[in-house]
């Protein structure tokens, strides 16, 4: 072991005291949380503008409820391909962990592929960041930003997973990266959670 | 986690969010109270963002203070909510006018 690598273990414990696999996952952990404030800010601040808007428009009324209820079952679909996965990786077992990578990574693209096609037709509808034919202005632009924000988390999942996904097609992912394709499974997971939320905040509520 | 535990049903948890789900849609259609379908679609997504916070983020088999620090968020967006009442207008106000009668002349 080199000096530095020495004074490096004298001034960090090797175990993470909350999560022994690694420091990694309290990571993600510790960042999954800060990300969730900036969503529940967004979702509070949706409800406080909504409540004080007297043409607020029923989103059931606007908004595809039955698309974005097929989207919704698509990513609790990639929540278990995903959980799957990391079990093919934890028991070596390569085959499935490329399946079912790859699968996850397919209901991601086809996740945003349906977005790019709701947000297309709203949009000709007349529904902007700055204009509501349907009522309330803010509408609009809550709609936009809380889903776009949203779309940008599972635009950077699919970009995490596919690079795990291209090392695991080249056969260099072994059962020594199950931590790292735990990590990541978190994240997508995180995603799952939020839409689990956003769909009901903002589509059905 | 995660190789200690022993794995949990995922395929159980899947019918479970799956049900909710369409349970979730049927309910905006059902003609009861706005404010007990609130009541019931708050409670329902609550529920499947438990149920995959537990068993796909394994935070079922974690050990407690990483729970907590998962659950902190809550604890401030409710914190947030109560932060910005005061701010809330007590006389919901339109953001378009409504449609005017035409001006007649004299």
């Amino acid at each position: 072991m080199s000096q530095v690598a020495a004074l490096h273990t004298a001034v960090e414990p090797a175990e993470s005291p909350l999560t022994p696999e690694s420091w990694g996952k309290l990571g993600m952990w510790i960042f999954l949380a800060g990300d969730a404030m900036s969503f529940g800010a967004l979702l509070a601040g949706y409800g406080a503008l909504r409540y004080g808007s007297a043409d607020w428009p029923l989103p059931s009324k606007v908004l595809g409820v039955g698309l974005t209820a097929f989207m919704t079952f698509l990513l609790i679909c990639s929540s278990v391909t995903m959980v799957l996965a990391l079990a093919a990786i934890q028991r070596g077992d390569q085959r499935g962990l490329r399946k079912f990578l790859s699968l996850t990574v397919l209901s991601g693209v086809m996740f945003l592929g349906m977005q790019a096609y709701e947000w297309t037709h709203l949009i000709h509808d007349g529904l902007t960041l700055t204009g509501n034919p349907f009522g309330a202005v803010l509408f609009g632009t809550t709609f936009f930003i809380i889903t776009g924000f949203h779309g940008a988390h599972v635009t950077g999942g699919v970009v995490y997973l596919s690079c795990y996904l291209i090392q695991a097609l080249r056969g260099r992912l072994g059962q020594g990266s199950a931590n790292a394709i735990e990590i990541a499974a978190l994240y997508w997971h995180f995603v799952d959670l939020v839409w689990i939320l956003v769909f009901t905040f903002v589509y059905l509520l | 986690m995660t190789s200690a535990h022993k794995q949990p049903n995922y395929i159980g948890v899947f019918w479970w969010l799956l049900a909710l789900t369409i349970l979730e849609v049927g309910v905006i259609f059902m003609p009861m109270a706005r404010l007990l379908i609130a009541i019931l679609l708050v409670g329902m997504a609550m529920s499947k963002a438990a149920l995959v916070a537990m068993y796909f983020m394994h935070l079922k088999f974690e050990r407690r203070t990483l729970g907590l620090i998962a659950l902190t968020p809550l604890v401030l967006c409710v914190l947030l909510i109560f932060a910005l009442l005061p701010d809330l207008s007590a006389t919901p106000h339109r953001s378009t006018e409504p449609p005017q009668a035409p001006a007649t002349s004299h």
